[in-house]
């Protein structure tokens, strides 16, 4: 199936408005949807006899602190049909008191579960349903999102100088 | 050193425990216990910390708790240009350096619109230093499986035979683990005069080699006792998890990037996929995803003899025959997201890219590390094993903490 035959399925089944844009100037296309549709849209993909995309390979967040958003892509692929999908979704990049929110992939596909701790952790974005979140790769008591682009790190953490 | 000497200062706060145990104490029923192996533990593979909580001698939970060896791969990739992190994706899976370059690389040319003019002889040198290493890993795989439920002896004698491998790819670029030795466009020197040749003799020695690990770990009558049955992972629930390489094969599926996606030479070499096909006991226990290591080996060997007779035939030595001679002065892609894959000795290896096409350091590269995602799984395999057979899945597994906490 090609990227447009998807993207007409996808907006036969959720209607017009599910699909916000998509991008063919890359080497792979990525279609953005609405990110509170994107579970069932996911889970639409997987149960499809046609797509079949049961296999979420990656998981990448992305902070534009230019357009105030956080990025969450999703690449998906099909292991009997060979077919690759990126999606995508956008978010306001909040701030620490009113972190970004993403309906969960961790209910369909279980590798979404560590992959969005791992977003959580660097990036404060809170995956609405996920069953476990808490940081993975940063100590629980760490402050601040390492990876988005106005990172500051704390001064000290436990009395150890952090700035080199 | 005098000991009199004040050498940190204590604080109180120095004691806080900063990663706590998920669960906790009150919360447990009255048999159950926690109990933390690792990170300090050697069969833990290096620094992963389990929080297991057992039921006398049955596991019940298992949560892994890492982030050890975090280096922050992903903050350093956005503050270089894409040629100065290959150094630090050796340094990911810092046991199978060569195939982690190589699908960064792969990714950075697909970018670049430039992966189909490399000459022949630099893609063959590629995949044969990339299924050394690959031969490379899985003794390391193989080989601290067979510590970790009690057999030395294959570890001392695959080290032995790593050893070998080391010293032939410290031959090539000047470093024993971490090579920086693929380049984009290119590769850093060509084939040391004389490394076909070592090569072959090296595999001539080797392939006698692979058939007495077979009988002394494979079909060990112990080995078969403590891994068949044990860890058994359903192929659905693989593929669920994401799971990949020989977690994903020995489940039973035939699925292997190098065929899939056949990229660099490979749909031009011969060799099979080999897959689990529980013959000691169930489809995806411990010992089936153990066969397919070390059947990939004889896969790997395969492969690289392949690599040698087009190295040392179509695509030989040449005087004038420059390495370096298609490597870009700037690595600048155009604007755009790459997702590329590749298969590493542990899995599916990905990158995703997004170029901002102005400069040559990448606004995002993310790595999707196979360990990571394998690990996750733990849980599931765990479930109800004794705690002996807990040690013998995280070995199957086959983690290296350094891809694990990138």
């Amino acid at each position: 199936m090609t990227f447009q035959e998807i993207k007409e399925l996808i907006i036969q089944e959720f209607g017009e408005e599910a699909v916000v844009a998509e991008n063919l100037t890359g080497i792979q296309p990525v279609l953005t949807v609405v990110k509170d549709r994107l579970p069932s849209i996911a889970e639409f993909l997987w149960r499809n006899e046609k797509t079949y995309f049961d296999y979420l390979s990656c998981i990448t967040a992305i902070d534009n602190p230019k357009t105030d958003t956080i990025e969450v892509v999703y690449n998906f692929y099909s292991i009997p049909y060979n077919h690759h999908l990126t999606l995508r979704v956008d978010t306001p990049r909040g701030d620490e008191q009113n972190l970004p929110r993403v309906p969960t992939l961790s209910t369909i596909f279980k590798t979404a579960n560590w992959h969005e701790r791992e977003a959580f952790d660097l990036f404060g974005i809170v995956f609405e349903g996920h069953p476990d979140l808490r940081r993975i790769l940063l100590p629980a008591d760490w402050e601040g999102y390492p990876l988005r682009k106005d990172y500051k790190e704390q001064e000290y953490y436990h009395g150890i100088k952090v700035a080199y | 050193m005098p000991t009199d000497r004040i050498q940190y200062v204590y604080h109180k706060d120095n004691l806080h425990r900063s990663e706590p145990t998920r669960t906790r104490p009150e919360d447990l029923k009255s048999e159950e216990m926690i109990i933390n192996l690792g990170p300090q533990h050697p069969s833990t593979h290096g620094v992963l910390r389990l929080e297991v909580i057992t039921d006398g001698e049955f596991v019940k939970e298992v949560i892994p708790h890492m982030g050890y060896l975090h280096r922050c791969f992903e903050k350093h990739a956005e503050n270089l240009p894409y040629n100065q992190i290959i150094p630090f994706v050796d340094r990911m899976d810092y046991l199978a350096s060569m195939n982690s370059e190589h699908v960064y690389v792969m990714g950075l040319e697909k970018m670049l619109g430039i992966e189909n003019t490399l000459p022949k002889r630099i893609e063959y040198i590629r995949v044969l230093v990339a299924e050394l290493n690959r031969l490379a890993s899985h003794f390391v795989a193989i080989g601290t499986y067979g510590i970790d439920i009690g057999a030395f002896t294959p570890f001392l004698w695959l080290m032995r035979d790593r050893e070998h491998i080391q010293r032939l790819l410290e031959w090539v670029c000047g470093a024993r683990m971490l090579y920086n030795y693929i380049w984009v466009g290119g590769l850093f020197y060509d084939l040391p005069v004389g490394f076909e040749e070592r090569c072959g003799d090296f595999i001539k020695y080797l392939k006698p080699k692979m058939k007495e690990l077979e009988t002394l770990v494979i079909h060990n009558k112990i080995f078969i006792q403590r891994t068949a049955n044990i860890g058994v992972l359903p192929l659905d629930l693989a593929i669920n998890y994401g799971c990949s390489g020989p977690m994903l094969r020995g489940s039973g599926l035939k699925y292997d990037l190098r065929r899939v996606d056949g990229y660099s030479v490979y749909p031009e070499l011969e060799f099979d996929i080999p897959v689990g096909k529980g013959e000691m006991g169930t489809v995806g226990d411990c010992w089936d995803r153990n066969y397919v290591r070390v059947l990939e080996c004889y896969e790997s060997i395969k492969i690289i003899e392949q690599c040698l007779i087009q190295l040392t035939g179509t695509h030989k030595r040449t005087r004038d025959f420059d390495p370096q001679a298609m490597v870009p002065k700037k690595i600048r892609p155009k604007a755009m997201d790459f997702y590329v894959r590749g298969e590493t000795p542990k899995g599916e290896l990905g990158f995703y890219f997004r170029s901002t096409g102005n400069t040559d350091i990448p606004y995002r590269c993310k790595g999707r590390s196979p360990c990571f995602v394998n690990l996750s799984v733990i849980n599931e395999l765990s479930k109800n094993a004794m705690l002996a057979d807990l040690i013998a899945i995280i070995g199957s597994i086959d983690v290296v903490m350094g891809e694990v906490d990138r």
